[in-house]
């Protein structure tokens, strides 16, 4: 009795090993197709995709590289736990000068109609070439430069607190990721981009 | 009955959901939009048909006292299988429903059709039972997806057709509640009294 | 600190009934008289708390090391079945009365979507309570499983007794039953989305 529940449980899971041998790469080829198009949802065009690792071995970063191979725009992962319904895990890309190119909400538990028009065009469209090193991250009430979604503050601090998370990524990366040229010292990558590009106009 | 028949009763008269009461945490979770009532609808029904009929196959092999727990295990088996194929081919609407995949197993439907027929019925019987039902829980979770979709957000299927935003509460639990409560009432006065 | 968040999470916030959408059946199937609500969730209560336990290290110490987590809807729910058998003999013995009370609802909490949904929400899904995202600990699962179903619990023996006032009042004649129900639950899944953003 026992017995034919066992033997039915056994031919059970010898068919799921099989058909789960049979899927295991659709599965991750799927699941890494996902995690690029994230990637290039928020990066400019380009040629080669590097995989990094960062200091806590767990993390992942990407570098974007165009036709050349000189690296054009870092890709990091960040998340706020301060969400209206929880954790907000987004991807952000970012530019050599610091400027973020664009965002992308990865995961969040916010209320469809308001926290949630955190992914739409209205608000994250806002963040497009946003320079964390020139303006202020933080939402207009808070004396920043970021316009909050009506009705929807927290989860609209919780998007800066997660991109707050993300520049400071960038700024422990951005010196081996975009070394600068040997003749002038080391402030941060992002004000010294800026008189740079001041100096050229 | 003719094998027809065996499908179409599935739509109104032993409607899962209208008529039967059955399968509701899917139902009334996985309904805030068409596409997604859709989905969860024929995710259901591919478990429901491969199960009914690998249980009309067996049912005559199973003691009597661990029928219940060997039927589960055959359901979990291509609840499992469902998944497997989903997260490969169809991640995107793997991740929307999230959660109920996994939960079709517990869904009083497919118990509850390979208890009351499939385990009485011949294997081709079984799976076209299993393909009435499974049709006519997708018919009522679009039918309801539909409604929430269009008056929570204004669109069908992804397109918008009222511009703006639409009243909320309909996507939300309780306008769940609410729109079953209502096409309930609609399905019990007007459809079924013709059948 | 923090299983009291846990508590008032699951319990309000969250309600694994009118936020989730998980044990649907029963609480429209058992609620029409309050004493079977109340010893309904009792029984669900100790069934939740004990699976999660049980699948939690299922999880951790079989299914992971083995790398066989695809057998992991199979494990928990013969997990789950197996306790509701153990349950049952147990309820035969001490209360007889509770156990007739309960009939056939009894075998029926093993497809309780709730007690495998919860099962494999704390093997799954990062949670925020009070501090960054992460994955529940045995103790943190633990205490999420018995706050959950005390939440099942409250918001059983609420709709009971609001279905049971219902009942002796004038409904219309299309709306009298199940329908009228959804409506009330419908306007208590309102009153407790009030309860948003509270931790």
């Amino acid at each position: 009795m026992v017995a034919c529940l066992g033997c039915v449980t056994l031919v059970c899971a010898a068919l799921l090993g099989v058909v789960y041998v049979y899927t295991e790469d659709a599965v991750s080829a799927a699941q890494q197709a996902k995690s690029t198009k994230a990637i290039e949802a928020v990066s400019p065009a380009f040629d080669s995709l590097c995989e990094e690792t960062e200091a806590d071995g767990r993390t992942s970063y990407y570098v974007a590289r165009d036709a050349e191979g000189a690296n054009i725009a870092l890709i990091v992962t960040a998340e706020s736990s301060k969400g209206f319904g929880g954790k907000i895990k987004m991807m952000v890309g970012f530019l050599p000068d610091g400027s973020i190119y664009d965002t992308s909400v990865l995961e969040h538990s916010e209320t469809p109609g308001l926290g949630a028009k955190a992914t739409e065009e209205g608000f994250k469209g806002q963040f497009r070439g946003f320079n964390p090193f020139q303006r202020k991250l933080s939402v207009v009430k808070d004396g920043g430069d970021v316009d909050a979604i009506t009705a929807a503050t927290i989860t609209s601090r919780a998007y800066c607190d997660a991109l707050q998370t993300a520049t400071d990524k960038f700024n422990t990366l951005s010196q081996e990721v975009f070394p600068k040229p040997q003749q002038e010292e080391e402030p941060a990558a992002g004000e010294e981009n800026i008189e740079e590009d001041t100096r050229n106009e | 009955m003719s094998k027809l028949s065996l499908v179409t009763k599935g739509f109104v008269k032993d409607n899962p959901t209208f008529a039967l009461m059955l399968g509701m945490c899917p139902t009334l979770a996985t309904t805030t939009s068409a596409v997604n009532g859709m989905s969860m609808g024929l995710a259901t029904a591919f478990v429901l048909i491969l199960s009914n009929m690998a249980i009309s196959a067996i049912a005559r092999f199973v003691p009597d006292k661990v029928r219940i727990p060997s039927y589960i295990v055959v359901i979990a088996t291509f609840v499992t299988v469902l998944q497997l194929l989903m997260q490969a081919y169809v991640p995107a609407v793997y991740d929307t429903l999230g959660l109920f995949i996994p939960l079709i197993v517990v869904n009083c439907i497919v118990l509850g059709r390979a208890e009351a027929f499939a385990n009485k019925n011949s294997v081709l019987d079984s799976a076209l039972d299993g393909l009435g039902i499974g049709l006519g829980f997708t018919l009522s979770l679009t039918v309801i997806g539909i409604v929430r979709e269009l008056l929570g957000a204004g669109s069908i299927f992804g397109y918008k057709l009222i511009a703006g935003d639409g009243i909320l509460v309909f996507v939300l639990a309780p306008g769940a509640f609410l729109v079953l409560a209502y096409l309930l009432v609609i399905f019990r006065k007007y459809i079924l009294k013709n059948e | 600190m923090e299983y009291i968040i846990i508590l008032i999470s699951a319990v309000f916030v969250n309600n694994i009934l009118l936020s989730q959408f998980l044990g649907i059946c029963p609480f429209l199937g058992v609620s029409n008289k309050l004493s079977t609500a109340a010893g309904m969730s009792a029984a669900v209560c100790f069934v939740i708390t004990l699976s999660t336990l049980v699948t939690y290290l299922l999880q951790h110490y079989v299914l992971d090391p083995l790398g066989v987590g695809f057998l992991q809807t199979i494990a928990f729910i013969l997990v789950i079945a197996a306790l509701v058998q153990m349950v049952e003999i147990i309820l035969k013995k001490l209360s007889p009365a509770l156990y007739s009370a309960l009939g056939i609802f009894l075998p029926l909490i093993t497809t309780n979507c709730a007690v495998l949904g919860v099962a494999l929400t704390v093997v799954t899904k990062e949670f925020t309570f009070g501090g960054e995202a992460h994955m529940l600990n045995l103790g943190e699962s633990v205490m999420y499983a018995f706050a959950t179903s005390l939440g099942f619990g409250l918001a059983m023996v609420m709709f009971a007794g609001l279905r049971e006032t219902l009942a002796l009042n004038d409904v219309p004649k299309a709306f009298k039953g199940v329908p009228v129900a959804l409506l009330t639950a419908s306007i208590l899944a309102m009153a407790f989305m009030g309860f948003s953003g509270l931790v």
